[in-house]
């Protein structure tokens, strides 16, 4: 699973918070088209934050205004976004600390009936 | 790639072991993925490199072809674990990159409604470029196929491509209109349907469907 839709819930202020993460990292080859078309489109705070919890720390905490063409930040998008799973762990929503649960790098976002 | 080429690689993608009726669960043909891609790519490029969601994926057919057309990220959604667990098979056979979310598309809010805050579909929201889906017609359950439709859209950044029963066609294109998205009939195709659950009475039967495009009219991409 990609970190990029987990920060991503925060679309809504709702950055689910990852706890008892297992990660694993995958090659995947670097499309630099797909990045800067990306850039624009993410919450780039909540995933330096959630990278941060996750012991990724080479992301720089603004994007480089020369982002689209700087080659080493990039790569660490790159690495972060497409090659970096979460396998198993746990969201949590910081509002209602209601948790899904990833297992298989899945993350099961099916509430109860009552929850609906 | 060759379309022929695409529909004859398709042919390999497994499909439902034990189809479940509740979740009107039909494999998209090779012949349907395969001229939905091909067309999305080579007619509209609405695939290359882009981001591309998945709805009610099943066994993954319309993402794989998705990423045999240079799609950048594929994700799909599906309520159903037994087919994600296929269509992770499908991916590791075809060597396909693919995220999963295991989530139910036809929750409420009912189309029309306030989206909720934290839905799961919510949070790809302006991620993705084209959202593709075959959806259950609602023969079960009634006006599904418009709910996941309306989801579709609400969540693309750009394009929707579906599959529809022709007979709905009207009422698609009224509702597109009422969502200020175009759409274009792009082609009228038949599924052709194996006989798969015991109800059915016929070997095969080809049901008249739609092939629908969305665009969502100059949003920011």
């Amino acid at each position: 699973m990609l970190q990029c839709h987990v920060k991503g819930c925060n679309a809504n202020n709702f950055p689910l918070e990852l706890q008892e993460v297992v990660l694993e990292e995958q090659e995947a080859e670097l499309n630099e088209d797909f990045l800067r078309n990306m850039l624009g489109k993410l919450e780039y705070e909540a995933l330096v934050a959630t990278c941060l919890k996750l012991n990724i720390q080479d992301l720089p905490p603004t994007i480089p205004e020369d982002a689209a063409y700087n080659d080493d930040f990039l790569q660490k998008l790159h690495h972060a976004l497409l090659e970096t799973h979460v396998i198993t762990g746990k969201m949590v929503c910081p509002n209602c600390q209601h948790t899904y649960v990833i297992r298989d790098g899945i993350p099961n976002m099916l509430l109860a009936e009552h929850e609906v | 790639m060759r379309l022929k080429e695409l529909e004859g690689y398709l042919q390999d993608v497994a499909i439902f072991e034990k189809p479940k009726i509740k979740l009107e669960q039909y494999p998209t043909t090779p012949h349907l993925a395969a001229r939905m891609l091909y067309t999305a790519h080579t007619t509209y490029d609405d695939i290359e490199n882009k981001a591309v969601g998945d709805f009610g994926c099943g066994c993954g057919i319309l993402s794989i072809a998705a990423a045999m057309l240079g799609s950048a990220y594929n994700v799909g959604f599906d309520i159903d674990p037994d087919a994600i667990e296929i269509a992770r098979n499908n991916c590791e056979e075809f060597e396909v990159e693919m995220d999963f979310v295991l989530t139910d598309l036809s929750a409420s809010p009912a189309p029309g409604e306030e989206t909720s805050e934290r839905g799961p579909y919510e949070m790809m929201k302006g991620k993705l470029d084209t959202i593709l889906m075959n959806p259950p017609f609602g023969t079960k359950l009634k006006g599904i196929d418009m709910v996941f439709l309306k989801k579709g859209i609400d969540l693309a950044n750009h394009a929707v491509y579906s599959l529809h029963k022709t007979s709905t066609r009207d009422h698609i294109l009224k509702k597109a209109k009422e969502w200020g998205v175009e759409c274009e009939v792009v082609a009228e195709l038949k599924y052709n349907l194996d006989k798969s659950y015991s109800f059915h009475k016929k070997q095969s039967v080809d049901i008249a469907v739609d092939f629908l495009r969305f665009e969502k009219k100059s949003k920011q991409r």
